[in-house]
């Protein structure tokens, strides 16, 4: 059965102590009439003993703190009891001071000032310890309330528990040895830099898939040199497999004269070149070639996505890389005509043979030195017809072939 | 076995790599015929040749420019940052180039740079700083700081066979005042591993470089006060081990971190979070952070000595810590 301990009325005129020193902390033993706290009021300073024997279960007055007369300062537990309900004022008990009083206070019938009915009984809650220290009690099913705190402000540690689980017969665990609690952030891996071997300086092995066939590596020396892939090497490779895997590869190849153009080229370029810093090249014609037909068949301007196919409204005609559609230039070292593999995901590529004259039969069987050229178009069957991807290639080639001007 | 100070370490495992692998090479300033400010590459002109021991303009930002571009073509940079503190010249190369090569095009970057960190010398705001934490918070880099001449050694070689980029800090405190036997010969000490640098029971201080002395030195004191005190060496600072870290924290439960560099965003900060959010439920204690505060190293030798967090300050918190 809980005891509120108060602080005395130490003389009549006196309203007010402060406590100065708690000789107990929360969870010692006490005797009757064993010194509990030292008060000072304005007449005196003095030893305050304990009004009953018990356990120390709260203090609520800290040092330092002045309190009016009859506050309640502490309360005590009985042995074996819950110190869970307030003790009605009548149980109240006023201790008899050991210092020379000018009139012992009388008891008091007035409501206890400062007796907040939460206040008592320690609920564990209201128990400083850490969040190990309730993982702990938690995992050895141990009630804070019965664990006297030694740390700071009468905080539980660890130390505590392991001491009190030792006195209990308990076999202490490491903690590190309790269960792990869930993680409430998911794992987050580490992005930056990988491991990687010592050498030779090459980048994880993740971007490229690896060959199908299995193949005894070739083994250093003899008569082979042995050099890993550089990262964009490994980009193309796994790109080029990719396409072919993806589209359904189906090539066209028409002839083109491109006399009148290489004509209008000869005789503009000098002038063009000053006007507009740039030199006028055949790749501008077949471009520009290129981007009025796409128009008129938009399909080749598209991709696939699953099940659909993306008409892009914008054309553009890549030469070198993105786009919605590429040309690219094999006959730039003599090839006549190549077989490009298409630039995913796009749905064609148009490769260019190298410009070249010959002799070729025109109008009434005459035989005339014409400038022509190879243009080859890879398509993707899976959406361009053979007969749309002809119908492309002969309007590009009228195209070509009735150039007038600039 | 050999006495070796931390500085002559470094330029063992300089040498040896330089030895083992005609790819490595050095560049910075004065580094050949004048052998480096703290000669760390003294002889290695006369021996190596001016093809693999250059010296270099005064410009941090085209040395870190040019070993990223020897590093692409496969070469093996090992920049030196004649101060630690200048490396902020060259921080758009290392941060906008080299750290984000790999990411963006799978381009391993493989490249050293290194160089006299830290304070306790009066070098005052220019020669003092401790820049970790500006890269250790990039990712794409490794950020290393060794405080023994064994790690000197066998970090620097694992930093220089590591095909990232990586922060090499040495801390110039520690060049010529720690000496110890070191093996001869090649050894490797791998990234990304800290070290146990002291078993203890009762709390335990993560640290890295020069402060790994102050909180040895605390914990053998506290021993007289029964505080039994585990000290944690980091050695790398990104990527950390998580690991080692943890277990510490589940064995002790309470935990102080201490570094040189100063407090806000320190590497402090990183690991208290790390800590919360991973080992919240073994901890007996709040983590304290001890660290310089947030100011430029001071030039006057008793406001640098005031500066520097101590082993007076780092008992104090022990104590408290302990206590709670």
């Amino acid at each position: 059965m809980a005891t509120n301990v108060i602080m005395p009325q130490m003389g009549e005129s006196i309203f007010e102590g402060t406590v100065t020193r708690w000789l107990k902390k929360v969870g010692d033993p006490v005797k009757r009439d064993e010194p509990l706290f030292e008060i000072s009021t304005d007449k005196v300073d003095s030893e305050i003993p304990s009004p009953s024997s018990g356990v120390l279960t709260n203090i609520l007055v800290p040092e330092g703190q002045t309190v009016q007369v009859n506050t309640v300062v502490a309360v005590l537990d009985g042995e074996g009891t819950a110190a869970a309900t307030l003790a009605a004022p009548e149980s109240v008990t006023t201790p008899v001071p050991l210092a020379k009083p000018a009139a012992a206070p009388p008891p008091p019938a007035q409501p206890v000032p400062g007796a907040e009915p939460a206040a008592l009984g320690a609920p564990p809650e209201d128990i400083r310890s850490s969040p190990l220290v309730r993982r702990m009690a938690r995992e050895y099913k141990i009630d804070l309330g019965r664990i006297k705190g030694t740390g700071l402000g009468n905080r539980i540690t660890k130390q505590d528990i392991e001491n009190y689980l030792s006195s209990a017969g308990v076999k202490v665990l490491p903690a590190a040895a309790l269960q792990p609690p869930a993680p409430l952030t998911p794992a987050v891996k580490p992005a930056a830099a990988p491991p990687s071997p010592a050498r030779p300086s090459t980048a994880p092995q993740t971007l490229v898939t690896p060959p199908p066939a299995p193949v005894a590596p070739t083994l250093p020396g003899g008569r082979v040199t042995i050099e890993p892939m550089s990262p964009m090497r490994r980009q193309i490779s796994e790109h080029m497999v990719m396409s072919k895997r993806t589209s359904a590869h189906v090539n066209t190849v028409f002839e083109v004269d491109v006399t009148p153009i290489v004509k209008l080229r000869e005789k503009e370029q000098e002038n063009f070149l000053r006007t507009n810093g740039v030199k006028l090249t055949f790749t501008a014609f077949l471009v520009k070639a290129v981007a009025d037909t796409l128009r008129e068949f938009p399909i080749l301007n598209s991709s696939v996505e699953g099940n659909n196919i993306v008409y892009k409204k914008d054309i553009n005609v890549g030469v070198v890389q993105s786009g919605t559609f590429t040309i690219t230039n094999p006959g730039i070292f003599g090839s006549l005509f190549g077989t490009p593999i298409i630039n995913q995901p796009q749905v064609a590529i148009l490769g260019v043979g190298s410009i070249t004259k010959r002799p070729v039969v025109i109008e009434d069987d005459a035989i005339a030195i014409r400038s022509m050229i190879i243009l080859s178009l890879s398509f993707d069957h899976r959406v361009v017809d053979g007969a749309v991807a002809d119908q492309f290639m002969a309007a590009l080639k009228k195209r070509l072939e009735n150039w007038k001007s600039l | 076995m050999a006495t070796t100070t931390y500085l002559e370490a470094i330029r063992q495992g300089l040498w040896e790599e330089m030895e083992r692998d005609p790819d490595v090479f050095l560049m910075g300033e004065d580094i050949g015929s004048y052998g480096g400010a703290f000669k760390v590459t003294a002889g290695m002109l006369e021996h190596f040749g001016e093809k693999r021991v250059i010296d270099t303009p005064i410009s941090e930002e085209a040395i870190v420019g040019a070993g990223i571009g020897a590093a692409v073509m496969g070469m093996r940079p090992v920049l030196e940052m004649q101060f630690m503190d200048f490396i902020a010249c060259a921080f758009n190369q290392i941060v906008n180039y080299a750290a984000k090569m790999h990411f963006r095009w799978g381009q391993a970057v493989p490249l050293v740079i290194r160089g006299p960190s830290g304070g306790g010398v009066h070098g005052g705001p220019y020669h003092s700083q401790n820049p970790e934490a500006y890269f250790a918070h990039t990712p794409g880099l490794k950020v290393v700081q060794p405080a023994t001449a064994y790690d000197a050694k066998g970090l620097i070689k694992a930093a220089i066979r590591d095909n990232n980029p990586v922060i090499f800090l040495e801390h110039k405190f520690l060049y010529r005042r720690i000496k110890e036997e070191i093996p001869e010969g090649d050894y490797v000490v791998p990234l990304g591993v800290a070290r146990v640098a002291r078993e203890g029971k009762h709390l335990s201080i993560i640290t890295y470089g020069a402060m790994l002395y102050v909180a040895l030195d605390a914990a053998k004191q506290l021993e007289h006060e029964e505080i039994d005190v585990e000290v944690i060496d980091l050695r790398t600072l990104s990527p950390l081990d998580e690991d080692c870290i943890l277990n510490s924290v589940k064995k002790t439960n309470k935990i102080i971190l201490l570094h040189e560099d100063t407090r806000t965003l320190g590497l402090g900060a990183e690991l208290a979070s790390i800590i919360s959010e991973k080992a919240f439920e073994y901890l007996d204690g709040p983590l304290i952070r001890i660290t310089a505060p947030d100011s430029p190293v001071p030039y006057s030798p008793p406001l640098e000595e005031a500066y520097l967090p101590g082993v007076g300050q780092v008992m104090d918190a022990a104590r408290r810590l302990a206590a709670y």
